[in-house]
Order: C-alpha cells, then structure tokens, then sequence
C-alpha cells in the first residue's frame, strides 16, 4: 500500500479562509481527548483553558501582556517567510535584544533621565536586528541554511544570557540570585492603564508594527517584492530585485521587531533581567505567523489566541491540577493542524494499491 | 496486434456532449469527437479554445462538469491519469517532465506503475526504440540529451505502457525539421500497427501532411470536422480563428542604421552543471532592424537571454551595449532604463509570477521604468493607474481572459504570451529582445505578435527574437542567425537564407562561425 499527496487542479477559495478555524476546532477536539486521558472532564478543563482567562478585566490585561511579544515577532517573521527566508531563531534575537536594551540600567543605573528609555528601546532594536544579520549574512556569503544557523544562534543567546545574569551583571544587592539589578523608574515601559491592570505599551508597538507592516506588505512596491521573491524568484530577478539585499532586508526587519519585543518584554513586564526571559515567545511566533495567514492583521488575531493558551496553562495549573506542559502541547497541535489543514486544501490524499507485478516480479525499491 | 482501419468494434474513442465549466467560463462546452483505429486525428483550435482542458479531461487529470466518454464503446469515468494509462491511453506532454541528473532508463523507470528493475526497462527500451525508429541509449543522462532526444524518451515511456490511443501536445514545437520528419515516420509506423493518436499542433503544414482527420475547435466548441489534406492551411486557419489570418506585412529591410544592441565577445561559463557555456558571440541590431537568432533548444539560447537582459552579469562593461553605451556591468533594471525591454521564453514563473494578478505582473517588469506613473511617494502602488494599464495591454493585445484582473496561472498559454510582449510593447522600448515569442501559441495569437514586432522595428526600435520555429524566424526577420553549442554564426539576410542552409547550421553542420563584426553583413 502506499500514501500519496495528489495536487488539486483547483482549490477551494472558501477552505482556504476557514483554514485557521477548522484548524483551532481540531485542536480544541484533540485537547478534550488529551484531557479524557489524563482523567479530567474535558469540557471543565477547556473552559479553564479557553474562557475562564476572558472573564476578568487584569486577565485581559495579562493577555495583551502575552500577545505583545507574539504579535511583534510574528508580524517580523511573516516579512521573512513570505520571502521565502526561513528565520527560526527569533527566540535568540529576542534574548540579544533584551540584553543589548539593558546595558543602561544595568551597567549605568546612576544615569536617570527620559533618554534612558528611548534608548533602551533603540539599543535593543539594533541589537535584534545585528544578531538576525548573521545568519543573514551567511546565507548570502557562504550560501549556509539559515534554519540552521538561526536555530542554534538562540542557543547561543540562552547560554550568553545565562552566563552574563549569574557573572558580570549579577545584582550586588541580589544576594546571589541569579538576576540583574532591578531597573529604576526611568527604565520601566509604563502601563497603558495603570488603574486596571497590567498591560505595557509593548501591547501598542505591537499594534502599530502590525498595521504599519500590514500597509508595507500590501500597499508598496517593497512588498511586493517580499512576495515577488517569496514566490517566484525567478521572476524576482527578472523584475530586477535582489534576493541577497531581500535575505538581509527580511532577516533585519524581523530582528529588529524580535528585539523590540525582548526589550519592551524585560523593560515592561519584568523589570530585570533573568536567566528565562521568554516562555518561549520566539519559537510560539512561528505558529502565530502561519496562524494568522502570514498577513500582519491576521496575526493580531492569531497572536491574541496564542497568548490565550499560555493563560490557559497557567489557569489550568491552578484549576485542575495539570502540568503547564499541556500549553505546549496545544501550541504544538495548533501548528499541526494549520499545517495539515493548508496541506489538505491543497492536496489530496490517495491510498493506492500497487497492482500485482506480472510473474511476481520482485517490488524494487525505486 | 494486426487491426484493419474498418474495425467491427467500432470506434476507439467516442466522447459526447464534453463539457468543463471552470466558475463563469465554459472551457469546453459539450465536444463530440470520435476516433477511429488506426487513425491520426488531428484537434486544432487558438490558443483559450479548449484543447488542453479537453484533452485533460481525456486523460484523467480533469473531471468533466458534464458529458460523457466512450472507450471501445462502453461508457467509463476516467478520473486520473494513472487509470488513463491502465486503459490504453497514453499521453507525452509538450511540456516534458524528466530528470537531467537521471539516465533515460531511469526516468522512464520512475514513471511506471508496476515498478521493475532498471535493466528489464532499459532492454525493453531499447528494444521499442529499435522497433519504432527512435534512437535512444537508455543509459544516457538526460542532461546530456538533446530535446529531440528527450522527446524520445517520453514517447518510449508512452509505449511500454502499451497504448491504442496516444496524445501528442505540440510535439514538433521543439524540433528541427529533420527531426520532425523522423517523428512523422514513427507516428505512422504506429499507425500501421492500429494504434490511433491525437495529435495537438498549431502547424497547419503538418497537420495537412500527417492527419487524416481534422476537429477544430474555438471558444470551447467543436465548430469544424474535416479532412485536413482537403483543406489548404488558409482554409483550416480560418476555421480556427472564425475569419482569414491577417497576413504579417513586412517592409524592405531597414538600411542599416545606428547599432542600438551590439553585443561583443561576449563568453558565459556554465552556471550549473547542466547549462551551456557562451563563447565569443558577437552580433549588432540596428534600428528598424529585426534579427532572428534560429537554433534547437538547448544550444544555449537561455543562457545567451539572461547574459543580453542583465540577470547575469557580464565581466566586462562593453560585451554588451544598449544604445552605444556599455550595459554589460548593469542589471536587468539598468539595461531597462536604457530603453531595452525583455520576453523570456517561460512564461510562468519567469516573464510572469503565477500567482499573481495581471495588474502586478505589469508592475513586475516596469516599476522603474514607470515609478513615476506607477507609484507614488514612499513606493506606494497606485493600484487603479496600474490596473487601468494592464487594461489597455489586454485590450491592446486582445488578452482573453476571465474576469477583470485574474491571476496569471488562469490565462491560457497564449493569452499570457500576448500579455507579456503587449506589457513590454506598451512602453515602446528603443531595443526589444524576445525568447520565443510564440512557442506554444496558436495561429492567430502569433500573427499579432509577430505583427506586434515588425510594427514595433517599423517605427525604429531594434529587435532581437531568439526562436526555434524557422517559418517564424523566414517571416518578420531581416537576417537570421544561428546558434548551436553556445556559439553563434554570423547573420545570413533572409534573402539568401533557405530552409536548409539554416537546419544544417542548426545541426551544427559548421560549428564555429566568423567572429568579425557583423554591421556589413546585414
């Protein structure tokens, strides 16, 4: 018997949109199933999940907390992967961009001014953007895989992380906890409504590169060379565009929003630096991006969703006692089946029995 | 195996009342068309007029919104291309599907059902290729074959499977004419043995030499069936297209005039394992000048395109000049905006993106040249000035097509053709260079472009047309030369070229060729 993925001639306009819901109702599905095996009802355990974290004004808050960094990153992500770079290492160019933003607080926390946060928040753009240009530029030098070379650059990032928090930037008066000193006021992305609750204004960058890149994409002549190249570069050439100056543009963008989101993450919600910044926003981004159709608009939607699941997990924790792996394990289904439902839109599957050979003719292995 | 013209069984194939509907435009709408054993059956139609959507349908990889197929009559489904074979019908695309770094075997070994071990199929390869007349090492890589060679090997691949009803789309667009003789010797050969085949071509001639009947079809409809050998190609032109061909009109060739694309000892190494390398081709168009460059695919016409357009780079500044200024360290974006404009000869995916609307293809190749119409500050596309465009191209060039702007995948071969050139005419550019201008298109669609180009040398733009139909190249250009192995001769004027001077270089009969300029020999 064998498997095989036939082409449709045609594919249907309408599945392709429903795609990313039929695709969250699977995993909805296959959640209530992982639930039942794990001895809990499956619809209180969803409820805790899904709707129990909707009900409370400072839980909404802490949504717009989560999605911020997933939105920023993955609208960054879409630039790439609509030009067809694989950019897989946004989790390490959040980490840089991160550390590169506090140098100020942390090694000069005696300089306290408004220029301290503008500044953060430059330093960390460029320090996402600078770590994203080397798997960038090994692509266009030495023609390397930049899903390679992306993804170990993040762990990189982790282990510098790790090792700059316990060594040379430990808190003095920390009493040996691994962590920076906290930062002081002028160093703290300030809340959008403070009375209720705890949304940064990360939550508004991530709006605004949304939409701005959503513009760029659709409206300008620099996105429609991202698609042109993503989906045919060899008509890109024809056109006259450059796919190394795309490698660079594509990977810079995305760092550079990476590195917003890890500053704006450390400097908002955190307030210091510590050996696990990220709950693992880089890599849950990529869903969000496919989630959200790679269109700008679609991941703040999509981005609100997976921020949900991290709240879930936490919820759940709580509520009924399961492991915050289960968040994983929805992240992980939700990019299964968004993956899977775009793969059946555009394919089908046949199961074709291979006639007997003539003379039983030996099956060679083709 | 023996099976009399006059069968008792019937027809081979009948089909009735064959209908595709794809959204609002009827592809094909209700086809009758029988075929007989042992008969050559022509289907001839304009380019949109149905014929790849019918024979799709035919072969599996298309289900029929209505109507039905008769196969030695009895009324079957044939829903893939697998069964297709199964019952006996088999089919060799214009369009071939093998693998360079694979041998002939191999590749016809990838292709079959049943797998086998790779010597039985190269001994039964060899053994139809002796019988039918098509020679063929089975162990050679595809790479190294020539296009008539692999033409060969996917009508090889056709007949292991055995088939009484073979498709052939286009089969001789890719060959020279000595090649194309020794196919009309197989396909009659297969004849004789009862075998029927449906033979796809937009060339008249050939149609009225092999063919023993005719269905033509246009606008998706059967509107003609007839004897082609009692027709004249005039005549089966005008059931094709609905009223007479205009005959292309062509000046007294142009006195030679300011050289406005010269190209100087221009060399290319092979990029990849599989392409030409260029050596030493030298050549000047003058304005009001159309030259022809002949050749069988694969002599390094492709390579010799990207090196003139830009996509590849040349060392030094003068090996190539647009206008009497060095070009050869430009990209295509500079040599654009120098005056020159480029066709390609594929047209998905290089002179077009698939996906994208007509109104973004436009964009694709003029948003320098036209930045300041198209676009306004900050890169922002001004969609409706842009669509309005590619309007007046469609409308210019009489692109059909369904709906206002559709994608380019949803045009037919020929539309699409007529919308690239039509996207590059519509600027009036100084130095035009086209790679194919009509491979693939029908008749009508080709008299326009090629009418499209004369006008466009006409009014004192140079233009460079690198194609493998002679009969093309004899009719709109002023002198012809010929590229084989990555070399190029010098022009013959089209007063003194014949049929054979040109398919003996093209054999490569004198490789090599004088490496003097060439403004006096036109």
């Amino acid at each position: 018997m064998r498997i095989e993925l036939v082409k449709r001639p045609q594919h249907s306009a309408m599945f392709s949109a429903l795609s990313p819901f039929i695709a969250l109702a699977l995993t909805l599905g296959a959640g209530a199933i992982m639930f039942a095996l794990m001895g809990k009802d499956p619809l209180e355990a969803l409820y805790y999940f899904f709707i129990d974290p909707l009900r409370e004004t400072w839980s909404l808050h802490e949504l717009a907390v989560k999605a911020a960094p997933l939105i920023l990153i993955a609208v960054g992500l879409a630039v790439c992967y609509l030009s067809n770079n694989w950019n897989i290492g946004a989790e390490g160019q959040f980490i840089i961009g991160a550390i590169l933003g506090s140098m100020l607080p942390v090694m000069f926390p005696e300089l306290q001014s408004w220029i301290v946060l503008p500044l953060m928040l430059l330093m960390g753009i460029l320090g996402g953007a600078a770590y994203a240009a080397i798997p960038a530029l090994l692509k266009t030098r030495f023609n390397t895989n930049e899903i390679l070379t992306s993804l170990m650059l993040v762990y990189v990032a982790q282990l510098f992380l790790d090792w700059i928090v316990r060594g040379p930037w430990r808190n003095p008066e920390g009493f040996n906890f691994p962590e920076t000193r906290n930062f002081h006021s002028y160093a703290i992305l300030p809340e959008i409504w403070p009375a209720s609750g705890r949304a940064h204004w990360g939550f508004v960058f991530a709006i605004l590169a949304a939409l701005a890149l959503w513009f760029v994409l659709s409206r300008t002549l620099k996105g429609f060379e991202v698609k042109v190249i993503g989906q045919s570069p060899r008509a890109g050439r024809f056109a006259g565009f450059s796919r190394a100056r795309m490698v660079i543009f594509a990977f810079l963008v995305s760092g550079a929003l990476a590195g917003l989101a890890g500053i704006s993450e450390v400097s908002g919600a955190i307030g210091q630096l510590r050996p696990s910044i990220s709950p693992g926003y880089g890599f849950a981004a990529i869903i969000v991006a496919f989630l959200g159709r790679l269109n700008p608009l679609g991941i703040i939607a999509a981005g609100l969703v997976l921020a949900l699941s991290y709240l879930g997990g936490e919820a759940a924790q709580i509520s009924i006692g399961v492991t915050d792996k289960v968040a994983r394990s929805f992240q992980g289904m939700l990019l299964f089946f968004v993956l899977a439902c775009d793969m059946l839109i555009h394919y089908r599957i046949r199961i074709s029995r291979p006639v007997r050979a003539i003379g039983g003719e030996a099956r060679a292995h083709v | 195996m023996q099976t009399t013209l006059e069968d008792p069984a019937g027809p081979l194939l009948e089909v009735r009342g064959l209908t595709k509907v794809f959204g609002t435009l009827k592809a094909c709408e209700a086809i009758d068309l029988t075929i007989s054993r042992g008969e050559i059956h022509a289907l001839l139609g304009e380019n949109g007029a149905g014929k790849s959507t019918f024979v799709k349908m035919l072969f599996g990889a298309l289900e029929p919104t209505a109507g039905s197929i008769l196969w030695k009559g009895r009324d079957v489904a044939i829903t893939s291309p697998s069964e297709a074979r199964r019952r006996g019908i088999g089919m060799v695309f214009q369009h071939f599907s093998l693998f360079d770094a694979l041998t002939a075997a191999e590749n016809i070994m990838l292709s079959l059902d049943d797998p086998a071990p790779a010597s039985a199929v190269a001994a039964r390869a060899r053994d139809l290729s002796r019988t039918y007349g098509l020679p063929l090492d089975p162990n050679a890589h595809v790479g190294d074959l020539s296009v008539g060679e692999r033409q060969r090997i996917e009508i090889i691949r056709c007949l292991l499977q055995n088939p009484e009803l073979i498709i052939l789309d286009e089969p001789t667009s890719v060959l020279t004419p000595q090649e194309a003789d020794r196919l009309f010797e197989t396909l009659e050969r297969l004849r004789s043995e009862g075998r029927s085949i449906l033979y796809i071509s937009h060339r008249l001639e050939e149609v009225k030499r092999i063919c023993d009947r005719a269905t033509v079809l246009r606008h998706g409809r059967v509107v003609a069936e007839c004897d082609p050998r009692r027709e004249t190609a005039a005549s089966l032109a005008r059931m094709m297209v609905g009223d007479e061909v205009q005959p292309v009109i062509r000046d007294k060739p142009a006195a030679a005039r300011e050289v406005l694309l010269e190209i100087r000892d221009l060399d290319r190494r092979a990029s990849h394992p599989f392409a030409v390398p260029l050596a030493g081709i030298n050549l000047a168009v003058h304005a009001g000048e159309i030259l022809g460059v002949a050749g069988v695919a694969g002599n390094g016409q492709g390579e010799f395109f990207e090196a003139v357009s830009g996509e590849a780079l040349q060392e030094r500044p003068d090996a190539v000049r647009i206008g009497g200024k060095d070009a050869g360290r430009l990209d295509i974006t500079g040599r654009r905006l120098m005056g020159a404009a480029f066709v390609p000869e594929e047209r998905l995916g290089h002179a077009a993106a698939p996906f994208m609307t007509l109104s973004q293809n436009l964009l694709l190749s003029r948003h320098r040249t036209d930045a300041r119409a198209f676009l306004a500050r900050l890169g922002i596309i001004r969609g409706t000035i842009v669509a309005r465009a590619a309007e007046r191209i469609s409308a210019a060039m009489d692109v059909r097509k369904a709906g206002d702007d559709p994608e380019a995948a949803a045009l037919s071969g020929g539309n699409l053709q007529k919308f690239v050139i039509g996207r590059e005419l519509d600027r009036q550019p100084r130095v035009m260079v086209v790679n194919q201008p009509t491979w693939g298109v029908d008749a009508g669609a080709a008299a326009r472009i090629r009418q499209a180009l004369i006008d466009l040398a006409k009014s004192g733009s140079a233009v460079l047309v690198i194609s493998q139909d002679l009969d093309e190249l004899f009719e709109i250009c002023d002198a012809i030369a010929v590229m084989h192995g990555g070399r190029l001769s010098a022009p013959i004027p089209v007063a003194e070229a014949t049929y054979e001077k040109i398919g003996l270089l093209m054999g490569g009969a004198e490789p090599g060729h004088a490496a003097a300029p060439m403004a006096e020999a036109v």
